[in-house]
C-alpha cells in the first residue's frame, strides 16, 4: 500500500530525468532548462498565484474522474463537458451582462455545473441503455462542444461591437469570480475545488454510494451479485464527473478569462485524465497531482519565452509522466506476485 | 450536362483522397484490435508520422525515404506502447492515451523549424489518363502511389484474416488468449506485431497528410482524424471491407462540407464540421443495440491485459 502511493514519486523524478536528457539532445543545458521549468516558474508569488490557477480546474475535473474510473467507467471526454459547461454557464453570464446583483455568479456557477452534467449524461445513457461505448462517445462529444462553442462566439453570441472578433461580450463584474488577492489571478474558484476534494472523499469513503463505486471497479460480478443497481451507478458516476467538469468551466470563465471565445481550455479535460492517475483516485493524492501538472504548463510558458522551446514540450512532460507512472505500476504487479508466491509455498 | 460528370467525377476524387489516411490509420488500427489491444494513441502515431516523414523530406530531399522514415518512426513510438501494455502490463486505455498527449507535444517540439517551410510535389499516377477519360479519369487515375495502396489494403487485411494462417493466429489471440497460449502461440508476440503494424500504418497515414494531402507541416495538423479512425473500426464492426466503406462516407462529408460553404448553403459551417462525429455516435447506438451483431467480429479479449503465469 505505502508502495501504491511512493511509485507517482518515482514517475515524476523519472519524468525529471527523461526531460534534461531531451533538453540535452535539444541542445540546452539540461540543468538550467529543468531550472526554468520548474523552479523559476513558482520562485514568486505571482507564479504560485498562477499554478493554484492552473491547479484549480485540473484538480476539479480530476475529481470528478476519479468516481468514473473507480467504478471502470472511462469518460474520457471531460474537455467536453468542460466546454459545455462553459457555454452554458457563459449564456447565463451574458443573459446579465448589463447588470449587477449577488445572485448572478451562483446562478452562473449551477448553471455550468448542469451542463457539465447534461453532457455527460449523452455518454452514460447511452452506455446503459444502447451498450455504446463510452470512450468513443464521450470523446467524440468533445469535438461536437468545441464546435458549438465556435458556432456560438462567431455567430449568435459575438460581440456586437467586437469588430467581428471571435468572441463575447465581456461578463459583468456580478459574474466574476472575486479575486483573491489584489493584482493576482487566483480566485474563488480554488475554494470549489477544495469543496470537491472533502465532498468526494466523503461520498467515496463513508457512503454506501462510495462502496458500490469502489466494488463496481474491483468486479462487476461481485457488483450484480451484491444486487447494485448497476444503471443508475454509471449515470450518477457520469453526473458527478460531468458536474466537476462544468464547473471547472465556467471556473474559467469566470475567472481568468470573463468571457467565451474560442480557446477557454489548453486541454485540462485530457490533461486531468493524467492527474487522476497520478492522484491516484484519491482526493488528496488529486490535489498533490493537480499541482505537479499545472506546474508543467507553467514550466512549458517559462520555458518557452526564457528558451524558445515550444510550449507543446509541457505535453511531452505529462505524457511521460504517464508512461512513467504506468509502468512502475509493474513494480507493485511484482510486489503482489512475490506476495501470493509466499502464500502458496505457505500452503503447501 | 458533361461539365456536371466531370465535376462529380472530380469530387468523388477528392472524397477518395481525402478518407486515405482515415483508411490507412483504422486498417492498422483494425488488425492491432483484433489481437485484442486497443491502442487510442492513433492520433499521435498519426501526428509523428506526419512530422518525421516532413522533416525526413526537407532533410533528404528524398520521398521514399521519407515515407518509409515516416513508417518507421510509427513504429518506434509505438513500440513504447507495446513495451508497457504487453510486457508491463500496463491499462491500454491509459497508456493509449498517454502515447497521443506524448506524440502530439513531441511533434511541436519536432517540427519548431519545419513550420512554414513549402511542401515538395509528390509525384502522381496516370496523369494523362486523368485529363483525357471524363468522369472515370478523375476517380481512377491521377492519384498518388500511397492512394492506390490504401484502397487495396481493406481487401488485403480481409484475405488476411480470413485466409491465411497468420490472420488465424491474430484473430485466435484477439479472442481467446488463454487458449492460443496454450496451443504453444506466443500471444505477447503477436501483440506485439500487431501493435508495431499499426504504428506503421498510423506513421503512413500521418506522412499522406504531412506529404500528399496538404504538403506541409502545421503544428497539430492531424487535427481528429486519429480518433475518427478510431471510431471508425468501432463503425466497421472490425472488418476490413466496411472500414474502407466507413472511410468514403466520412471523407465525403469533409468535402462535401467545402462545397456546400462554396455554394453558400445556409448552414453553419460548425454544423457540417461536426457531422462525421455525429455519424459516429449514431453509428455506435445503432451497432451495439443488436449484440449479436456486435459480438460477430468483435475481439473478445478486447483492452483486457494478459499476461503468460511462468
Amino acid at each position: 500500500m505505502a508502495l501504491y502511493f511512493f511509485t507517482p514519486f518515482i514517475a515524476i523524478i523519472l519524468t525529471i530525468l527523461g526531460g534534461g536528457i531531451i533538453f540535452y539532445i535539444l541542445g540546452f543545458n539540461p540543468i538550467e532548462a529543468l531550472k526554468f521549468y520548474f523552479i523559476t516558474p513558482i520562485s514568486n508569488l505571482y507564479g504560485f498565484s498562477e499554478l493554484l490557477l492552473k491547479a484549480t480546474p485540473l484538480c476539479l475535473i480530476a475529481i470528478g474522474l476519479s468516481f468514473c474510473f473507480k467504478s471502470n467507467n472511462w469518460n474520457i471526454g471531460a474537455e467536453g463537458q468542460l466546454t459545455f459547461g462553459a457555454i452554458v454557464g457563459g449564456g447565463v453570464a451574458l443573459l446579465f451582462y448589463n447588470q449587477e446583483g449577488f445572485y448572478i455568479l451562483p446562478l452562473v456557477i449551477l448553471a455550468g455545473a448542469i451542463g457539465g452534467m447534461i453532457f455527460a449524461l449523452i455518454p452514460a445513457i447511452l452506455k446503459t441503455y444502447f451498450n455504446t461505448n463510452e470512450i468513443l462517445v464521450s470523446l467524440m462529444l468533445v469535438y461536437v462542444s468545441k464546435l458549438i462553442l465556435d458556432y456560438l462566439v462567431v455567430g449568435p453570441w459575438s460581440n456586437p461591437e467586437g469588430f467581428n472578433f471571435p468572441e463575447t461580450r465581456q461578463f459583468s463584474d456580478s459574474s466574476r469570480m472575486p479575486l483573491l488577492f489584489e493584482s493576482l489571478r487566483i480566485h474563488a474558484g480554488i475554494f470549489l475545488a477544495l469543496a470537491a476534494v472533502m465532498l468526494s472523499w466523503f461520498i467515496l469513503y463513508k457512503t454506501y454510494l462510495g462502496f458500490q463505486i469502489k466494488v463496481s471497479g474491483l468486479s462487476l460480478k461481485t457488483a450484480k451479485y451484491a444486487g447494485f443497481k448497476g444503471k443508475t451507478m454509471i449515470l450518477v458516476v457520469f453526473m458527478i464527473s460531468g458536474a466537476c467538469a462544468g464547473l471547472a468551466g465556467v471556473g474559467e470563465i469566470t475567472g481568468p478569462i470573463g468571457q467565451l471565445h474560442r480557446m477557454i481550455s489548453p486541454d485540462y479535460g485530457f490533461t486531468a485524465i493524467i492527474v487522476a492517475f497520478l492522484g491516484r483516485l484519491n482526493p488528496f493524492g488529486i490535489i498533490f497531482a493537480s499541482l505537479v501538472v499545472a506546474l508543467t504548463y507553467l514550466g512549458a510558458e517559462t520555458a518557452q519565452i526564457f528558451l524558445q522551446i515550444p510550449k507543446y514540450t509541457g505535453q511531452v512532460f505529462q505524457g511521460m509522466i504517464l508512461f512513467f507512472l504506468l509502468a512502475s505500476d509493474y513494480l507493485l504487479f511484482f510486489k503482489v506476485k512475490i506476495l501470493s508466491l509466499k502464500k502458496n509455498e505457505l500452503r503447501h | 450536362m458533361s461539365l456536371d460528370i466531370s465535376f462529380i467525377g472530380i469530387l468523388i476524387g477528392s472524397i477518395m483522397a481525402s478518407s486515405v489516411p482515415l483508411i490507412l490509420a483504422a486498417s492498422g488500427e483494425l488488425i492491432t484490435e483484433r489481437s485484442g489491444v486497443l491502442n487510442l494513441g492513433v492520433e499521435g502515431m498519426m501526428i509523428i508520422g506526419a512530422i518525421s516523414g516532413f522533416a525526413l523530406m526537407v532533410i533528404t530531399d528524398n520521398l521514399f525515404i521519407a515515407i518509409v522514415g515516416s513508417m518507421l518512426s510509427g513504429v518506434i513510438i509505438s513500440l513504447i506502447f507495446g513495451f508497457l501494455t504487453q510486457s508491463l502490463l500496463t491499462n491500454h486505455v491509459a497508456t493509449g492515451l498517454a502515447l497521443t498527449i506524448f506524440g502530439i507535444g513531441l511533434s511541436a517540439m519536432l517540427g519548431k523549424n519545419f513550420v512554414g517551410i513549402p511542401g515538395k510535389e509528390f509525384p502522381i499516377l496516370f496523369s494523362s489518363l486523368r485529363e483525357n477519360i471524363p468522369f472515370f479519369g478523375p476517380i481512377l487515375f491521377g492519384h498518388s502511389i500511397v492512394l492506390y495502396f490504401a484502397f487495396a489494403l481493406p481487401f488485403l487485411t480481409n484475405y488476411f484474416l480470413k485466409k491465411t494462417k497468420l490472420g488465424l493466429i491474430v484473430r485466435a489471440v484477439g479472442d481467446s488468449p488463454v487458449s492460443a497460449s496454450n496451443q504453444g502461440i506466443n500471444v505477447i508476440l503477436v501483440r506485439y506485431c500487431c501493435i508495431l503494424y499499426g504504428g506503421a500504418m498510423c506513421g503512413l497515414a500521418g506522412a499522406y497528410l504531412s506529404l500528399i494531402y496538404t504538403p506541409q507541416w502545421i503544428e497539430n495538423m492531424t487535427a481528429g482524424r486519429g480518433w475518427i479512425a478510431l471510431a471508425l473500426v468501432v463503425f466497421a464492426t472490425w472488418s476490413p471491407i466496411k472500414v474502407l466503406i466507413g472511410a468514403l462516407i466520412f471523407g465525403g462529408i469533409t468535402i462535401l462540407q467545402l462545397h456546400m460553404q462554396a455554394i453558400g448553403f445556409r448552414i453553419p459551417v460548425q454544423f457540417l464540421s461536426a457531422l462525421p462525429y455525429l455519424m459516429t455516435i449514431i453509428v455506435l447506438v445503432v451497432i451495439s443495440r443488436d449484440s449479436r451483431k456486435i459480438k460477430l467480429n468483435t475481439p473478445t479479449s478486447l483492452g483486457r491485459i494478459f499476461y503468460k503465469e511462468k
